[in-house]
């Protein structure tokens, strides 16, 4: 529901999810990030591509603040998810980091049971009241994260058993289990085969019904097809930012060409 | 070029090869040193001290003379506890002269002489029979005696007759005697519960003497070792591998973690006198100094293996942690810790079972206590009474002039032994059975 008597900059801001200003980001000596601003708008997909060390998925890891467990890490600038600062000193980051999930470029599942593995973020947040409402929000999670037809019947097994795309796909239901509002993805297909792939890039456009989605990916063909806006980063900058059909058709930077055919990268 | 063919190797291969079956033939030879030593130290130890697990007993019918025991005839307790063990010698001479009348043995001994072959604790043990149950007062009772550490050598070829010459301790005849007794089965070899059991013993009783008491010690020191060393080593090392800035403090802290782990024990027992008996105060000998000496020991050996398994846990689960909210120490101690647990386990245990056998610091603070009597009856007086240890007793025993109480000094070797090979095993079982993949 749009209100149409907005000025156009509000309805930006409105639909804006998470938007990043002038920031910079240090690796004790290294600049790893450098002045970047992008506006992450609600129920979208949106790529980072780039090539190896350009600083994506830094960037990302700041939109949770996963890089406060590094201690050399500065980050600087702003960075707003729903007009407020996540690096404001009164914000706690695990507070943050309920409401924006990740999943990482390795599965990582805890080695415990599938059921666990999903319930444990909603336990911690004190999601369920009971034994049944849990159940209720494993089983939606599992879902989700296409994953349920599959481990219906074994969710006492441990989730380590599972082969690597079932396991990220578990992972992908233990970030959701916490309904967070914003999905962070590091590579999350590139430990998969082809048809696991496959299956995390259809989930990817389901979760788009949701939330809002940002995936770094190494694969271009996997930027064009799940996402519909793209950022391309090169050596800690962001060279171009805009819907994915044009930066695949219509470039503005000779970089952004360069890397999208295969010239750099 | 010249044609070269795969089935013949050349020079340089040959040479390769050569030198590559040379450094396996050093290996074995290493490993075969290795084992052989290991083979000669366990046959000694086993050989030696095996003999401190048998114990030679006489068999012997006492009449319990109510005239001598029991003078007022009322089986009062009090009047029968009058009675000390001297009273009980004429019986046990009785019991001799009986014996040669009966003709199962002969000899020119007189009865005294005989009971000589006896251990002297064998009135107390009547006497402790008597007050156990005064009815057996009147009675012939036939007890098993604790033969004399002699009697018992001889039985084991440590005291032949050669070697009693200059021995005011036994005599020719009374092993003439011996071999009487034995060839009417009277005397015999049997298991000694009493050397796992029971207490040390003065000079003249070696037959007497057992682990049981020190080990009672031993195991107050580790429970005060566990219960220190466990929470404040784990507690350290968390806090230093999860949350401590990487700075020059914790640089320095991790250095000296290390180098306490390499400190001689004689300095934490040196330590241990002038701090917590010299200036706290705490009791001398008692089993909670050494434990606390030893929890000093044992912590960096805790710590540096608790950050070795903490820092093993993939930091993946951390980050998955971390990723769906969970603060820094939900993320510890839901999932790192667990996945350390084995390893923690281990060090701990392999910490404690160092600990255990460890003697130099014990001798500083005194923890070589005589304990004669039976073990402590409480928590607080086994922590606070003198005591001695296992390795401390082993020593003391060594160290005693009867070859006696050398034959048990390898035989209390071999329990300690048995202590440390249990506890490392309990460590590799852990480690299987709670080891997890990911």
């Amino acid at each position: 529901m749009r209100d149409n008597t907005q000025t156009p900059e509000a309805q930006v801001a409105q639909k804006s999810k998470i938007s990043a200003t002038g920031v910079q980001v240090h690796y004790g000596d290294t600049h790893a990030i450098k002045d970047v601003n992008v506006e992450i708008e609600d129920k979208t997909v949106t790529a980072f591509i780039g090539p190896s060390g350009c600083g994506k998925s830094t960037f990302l890891r700041c939109i949770n603040r996963m890089n406060d467990t590094i201690d050399i890490c500065r980050v600087q600038g702003k960075i707003l998810l729903d007009g407020e600062d996540i690096y404001d000193p009164k914000v706690d980051p695990v507070q943050l980091r309920a409401k924006v999930g990740m999943v990482f470029q390795k599965p990582n599942p805890f080695p415990k049971s599938i059921y666990d593995n999903v319930a444990y973020g909603p336990r911690i947040h004190g999601l369920a009241r009971n034994k049944a409402e849990l159940d209720e929000i494993v089983e939606r999670a599992l879902r989700r994260g296409a994953i349920w037809d599959e481990v219906k019947d074994r969710l006492a097994a441990p989730g380590t058993g599972l082969s690597g795309g079932q396991q990220q796909r578990l992972c992908i239901a233990r970030a959701v289990a916490t309904e967070p509002e914003v999905l962070l993805m590091d590579e999350p297909c590139s430990a998969l085969d082809p048809i696991a792939t496959a299956q995390v890039e259809e989930l990817i456009d389901e979760l788009r019904q949701n939330y809002s989605v940002v995936i770094v990916t190494h694969s271009m063909q996997q930027a064009a097809r799940v996402s519909q806006r793209t950022a391309f980063f090169h050596l800690g900058n962001l060279v171009e930012f805009g819907d994915t059909d044009k930066i695949f058709t219509t470039p503005e930077d000779p970089r952004t060409e360069s890397y999208i055919t295969g010239r750099i990268g | 070029m010249t044609q070269t063919s795969l089935l013949k190797q050349d020079a340089r291969t040959a040479r390769r090869n050569r030198a590559e079956a040379r450094f396996k033939a050093y290996g074995l030879i290493a490993i075969g040193i290795g084992v052989l030593m290991l083979v000669i130290l366990l046959g000694t130890i086993f050989s030696r001290g095996a003999g401190a697990f048998q114990q030679t007993y006489l068999t012997l019918d006492v009449t319990l003379d109510a005239a001598k025991l029991d003078k007022k005839g009322k089986r009062d307790i009090e009047d029968i506890k009058k009675v000390s063990t001297f009273g009980y010698a004429p019986l046990l001479n009785d019991a001799f002269a009986q014996l040669v009348d009966s003709g199962a043995a002969s000899s020119d001994l007189k009865p005294k002489e005989m009971s000589g072959l006896l251990s002297k604790g064998a009135e107390a043990r009547m006497r402790d029979a008597v007050l156990d149950d005064p009815d057996l007062i009147g009675q012939t009772v036939s007890f098993d005696f604790l033969a004399s550490g002699r009697v018992d050598g001889y039985l084991k070829d440590r005291v032949t007759r050669d070697s009693i010459a200059n021995d005011k301790n036994i005599s020719v005849e009374q092993l003439d005697l011996v071999d009487q007794l034995r060839a009417a089965g009277l005397l015999k070899k049997k298991f000694n519960l009493a050397f796992i059991t029971g207490a040390d013993s003065s000079d003249a009783r070696p037959e007497a003497a057992g682990m049981g008491v020190s080990m009672v010690g031993s195991l107050f020191m580790m429970l005060v070792v566990l219960a220190l060393a466990l929470p404040i080593g784990v507690a350290a090392s968390i806090y230093l591998e999860e949350f401590a800035p990487e700075n020059w403090i914790t640089d320095i802290i991790e250095v000296n973690i290390s180098n306490l782990a390499a400190v001689p024990s004689i300095v934490f027992g040196i330590l241990g006198l002038a701090v917590f008996i010299n200036y706290m105060h705490l009791p001398n000998s008692a089993p909670l100094v050494g434990g606390l000496v030893l929890t000093l020991m044992t912590l960096p050996t805790i710590i540096i293996s608790t950050r070795a398994s903490l820092k093993a846990v993939p930091p993946s689960i951390r980050d998955a942690a971390l990723g769906v909210g969970a603060s820094k120490m939900q993320s510890v101690f839901h999932h790192v810790l667990p996945l350390a647990a084995p390893g923690i386990l281990t060090g701990t245990i392999i910490g404690l079972a160092q600990a255990l056998g460890e003697t130099a610091p014990l001798l500083l603070i005194g923890m070589v206590g005589f304990i004669a009597s039976n073990g402590p009856e409480s928590i607080s007086e086994g922590l606070l009474n003198p005591n001695s240890a296992m390795p401390a007793q082993i020593y003391e025993w060594a160290k005693r002039a009867d070859p006696a109480f050398y034959e048990r000094a390898w035989g209390g070797i071999i329990i300690l032994l048995v202590f440390l090979i249990g506890m490392n095993a309990i460590a590799v079982l852990l480690r299987r059975r709670f080891e997890r993949r990911w």
